[in-house]
């Protein structure tokens, strides 16, 4: 009884706070008098993943996809407030903030779910059959061609922190990176480059001092970039820079040489139980013909899919997959967040 | 002699297959009452030994295996935790947790199992991590391992306390690390499944081991059949096998039932000799004296000749009679079942009947039975025609009046017989313990018919496990079959 008021008074609670979040768009896919309609929730643009989920529908006639693009953020806390409300929400979700992903696993909010799509997945991309990794996609420095002269071209993150040394660089204020606080894929691919080398320390302290700028979204950094209001933007999301890139050919793309954040981005069945369709849309994702369809659109880098990458010169750059599991806890963590945080804006405060 | 069979089985079947041959195949064929075989019944018992062994010991495996993935995994939670704590500082006066991945890349090593953390300071505020996570109910300690529910699932717990006496910050900081338990029961049940492999292949060799063991010990029992078969039909001597103790009983006993067979063949046989040997002289007797009835021209001679021939005749049936009571005294013997027979309703039987008269008419024959039962446990039959040659001999040989009756006392039943004479002559007596000894008898003809009737009692006696006793006294000779005394009847 208590149970049912505390969750009654939750709910309540949370309706009320729901109105602070909502998808940023929203878009149906399928036949306009659906048999069956599932929700997909997504941080990824609807361009991005509407050829995959077109591909898909072929093969599913009668279901209609419900399509919300969320902000990272939102998304997971629209996830967690409809786990402790005890509803799904949605019926898959995927999500590039991939540690609020396993965040919601560990708090039990996903479904299992094995076919033989998922266990063919390497163990970095899976975790107790609860959540996957669908996509591979580099996170890349993107640079403007006509006004970043050849020679000065970082290729490494070490390139970068020297081109901003200079005290009067003509970098200073031109490099751009995603706000942390915003979103949650720049914390992460922050998080993990602060695990993964003392670089971090430095070119922090360079971005601290040429005044860099912290920005929202991929796509405006990148349109920032392509109007040469930044010369560099750091840690960009490879699929967005490509699919920019061909539009643009003054926009260049860097894998970093020192070693390259490949993010996965992650997809759970909020729990208790499994929607098949939903399932059925997973396994297509994850399956070769879904993978093709994904590979347009850029989201899976043929050099950093599975097997390691054909191309031998791209395989010389080391990549850092970002493993789903237990140490990604450690980028949700209330106190470690906000101490991080905090750093990130004595940098960019100045 | 010329005996007919060669030419019969010529006729009847040439080909027939010695009987012998087709003896000695019986035994392979299963008795009707035959019961499951040995091997089966040790067979069956030592799978389900190994079974009920085998289950006992796959719990073991399974407690030890628990045990094992516990304290393997409660290692992985203890270094967890002590990172954690070890990462805890003191900043402007608060405790600052500075969440090291590495602990969580501990907790990873279980790949598959939720973590729960929460990390509070003094009052229980909680700094970061999980809000409500379960407590150990035993606050005594610095490190306390616990089990709980994490969010649905069973988990395992570890607090550990960090304790700060700084000049900004003086007190206790609380960390919890929890973790699900797939890992710990994957771990247990491999370990168990290990466990069991070894063992099934070990209980698999121990049962073949077993069924050769038993083949081996049962080889002497075949070879005992096979010698048993392959037996000359007559040959009765006892089984001379080198067998094992237990099997042994067996032999015994076979060689027991065996010898017994033996004497009823040898008493038969024996029986068959006395017969023939008995009837020799009596017959040729008979017959010298009708050849010279025959020849004798005289009457008068001829008259007596042949009143000598009915005479010998009578003689020569009594003698007849007791062969028949011995062959059967002796058949029955052996045969018999025994029961429960009162020595009164013997000696009344034979008192009543009056077969005497016959063999002497007019003599007085007088019954002395109590009101106690004189029970003993014997063939009635053997009994009646035991005493039955006892009142014969007495009425032949002794004075009237004879005397018969039943008495019991000191546990021993008595069937007695008493006439008035004085027995007989005293080497007669000496060789009453002897068998029946046909034709040597020095009291003649007389001598060996009695000499037959006292053998009949004797052998009696002896087959109900009793003696045949005699005694002369004031009052006349008084011959007995004595014999153990049944217990009273309930």
């Amino acid at each position: 009884m208590i149970r049912l008021l505390v969750s009654l008074a939750l709910w309540v609670f949370f309706a009320a706070a729901a109105s602070a979040q909502q998808p940023e768009a929203i878009r149906h896919f399928g036949p306009d008098q659906p048999a069956r309609e599932i929700t997909l929730r997504t941080t990824t643009d609807v361009a991005i993943l509407a050829p995959a989920i077109g591909d898909f529908l072929t093969t599913h006639s009668g279901l209609a996809i419900r399509f919300e693009q969320w902000g990272s953020n939102d998304l997971y806390e629209v996830g967690e407030r409809d786990c402790l409300a005890g509803r799904a929400g949605a019926d898959l979700v995927i999500s590039s903030g991939v540690q609020h992903v396993v965040k919601l696993v560990n708090d039990n909010c996903a479904a299992t779910w094995v076919s033989a799509e998922t266990s063919a997945l390497s163990p970095e991309l899976r975790w107790r059959d609860q959540v996957w990794g669908i996509s591979r996609e580099p996170a890349v420095m993107v640079y403007n061609r006509a006004l970043v002269p050849p020679d000065e071209v970082p290729l490494t993150r070490f390139d970068l922190v020297d081109l901003l040394r200079p005290a009067q660089s003509p970098y200073s204020g031109k490099v751009a990176t995603y706000d942390i606080a915003s979103s949650g894929l720049g914390f992460l691919f922050a998080f993990v480059d602060s695990q993964e080398a003392s670089t971090f320390g430095a070119l922090m302290e360079a971005f601290a001092r040429s005044g860099a700028v912290a920005t929202c979204c991929s796509a405006e950094i990148i349109d920032g970039v392509a109007r040469g209001r930044y010369l560099i933007a750091y840690n960009i999301l490879g699929s967005y820079a490509a699919q920019a890139a061909r539009d643009n050919p003054d926009l260049g793309i860097i894998a970093p040489a020192d070693y390259t954040l490949v993010l996965s981005r992650a997809a759970y069945l909020p729990g208790p139980t499994v929607n098949p369709d939903a399932a059925a849309l997973l396994d297509f994702l994850l399956s070769a013909p879904g993978k093709r369809a994904l590979a347009k659109t850029n989201l899976i880098d043929p050099a950093v899919d599975d097997g390691g990458g054909g191309n031998r010169e791209e395989a010389l750059t080391p990549r850092r997959l970002i493993a789903l599991g237990p140490p990604l806890l450690v980028a949700t963590d209330d106190m470690k967040t906000a101490r991080f945080l905090e750093r990130w804006r004595e940098i960019f405060a100045r | 002699m010329a005996i007919g069979w060669p030419r019969d089985r010529k006729m009847t079947e040439p080909a027939a297959p010695p009987s012998q041959v087709s003896a000695s195949r019986e035994p392979t064929g299963r008795a009707p009452g035959a019961t499951r075989s040995l091997t089966a019944r040790l067979v069956t018992g030592l799978s389900s030994l190994l079974i009920l062994g085998g289950l006992i010991l796959a719990f073991a495996a399974f407690a030890y295996g628990r045990t094992a993935a516990r304290d393997a995994f409660d290692r992985l939670l203890v270094g967890a935790a002590n990172d954690i704590a070890a990462s805890i500082s003191i900043r402007d006066g608060a405790p600052v947790v500075d969440l090291p991945v590495s602990a969580f890349e501990l907790l990873a090593l279980a790949p598959d199992d939720r973590i729960a953390y929460q990390i509070s300071g003094p009052g229980g505020a909680v700094l970061t991590g999980y809000q409500d996570l379960p407590r150990p109910t035993s606050s005594a300690r610095d490190l306390v391992l616990y089990d709980a529910r994490f969010k649905g699932e069973p988990a395992r717990f570890i607090r550990v306390t960090r304790r700060f006496a700084e000049r900004q910050f003086s007190g206790t900081v609380e960390v919890i690390v929890g973790q699900t338990l797939r890992a710990r029961t994957q771990l247990a049940f491999s370990i168990t499944r290990n466990a069991l492999g070894g063992l099934a292949v070990g209980g698999i060799a121990m049962l073949a081991f077993a069924i050769l063991i038993v083949h081996s010990a049962l080889r002497p029992l075949e070879r005992l059949a096979k010698g048993i078969a392959e037996r000359d039909p007559q040959d009765l001597t006892p089984i001379r096998a080198a067998v094992p103790g237990e099997v042994d009983v067996l032999v015994q006993a076979t060689n027991g039932f065996m010898a017994r067979l033996d004497r009823q063949f040898a008493t038969m046989k024996s029986l068959i000799s006395d017969t023939a040997h008995q009837l020799r002289t009596p017959v040729a007797a008979l017959r010298a004296q009708s050849d010279l009835a025959a020849e004798e021209d005289d009457p008068a001679r001829r008259e007596e000749i042949v009143v000598k021939l009915h005479a010998g005749t009578v003689r020569l049936s009594r003698l007849l009679d007791q062969m028949l009571s011995r062959a059967l005294v002796i058949h029955r013997a052996d045969s018999a079942r025994r029961e429960r027979v009162d020595l009164r309703d013997i000696a009344l039987d034979i008192f009543e009947e009056g077969d005497h008269a016959a063999l002497s008419p007019g003599a007085e024959i007088r019954l002395e039975i109590g009101d106690e039962e004189v029970a003993v446990l014997a063939d009635a039959l053997s009994l009646s025609e035991a005493a039955k040659n006892l009142l014969g001999n007495a009425l032949r040989h002794g004075k009237a009046p004879v005397t018969i009756g039943a008495e019991q006392e000191n546990g021993q039943a008595r069937l007695w017989v008493r006439d008035s004479g004085p027995g007989p002559a005293p080497e007669l007596r000496a060789r009453l313990g002897e068998r029946f000894t046909p034709g040597r008898s020095g009291a003649g003809r007389r001598g060996a018919s009695s000499g037959l009737g006292l053998a009949i009692a004797q052998s009696v006696a002896e087959t109900y496990g009793g003696t045949l006793e005699m005694e002369s006294d004031a009052p006349g000779f008084t011959i007995a079959i004595v014999l153990p005394a049944a217990e009273e009847h309930r």
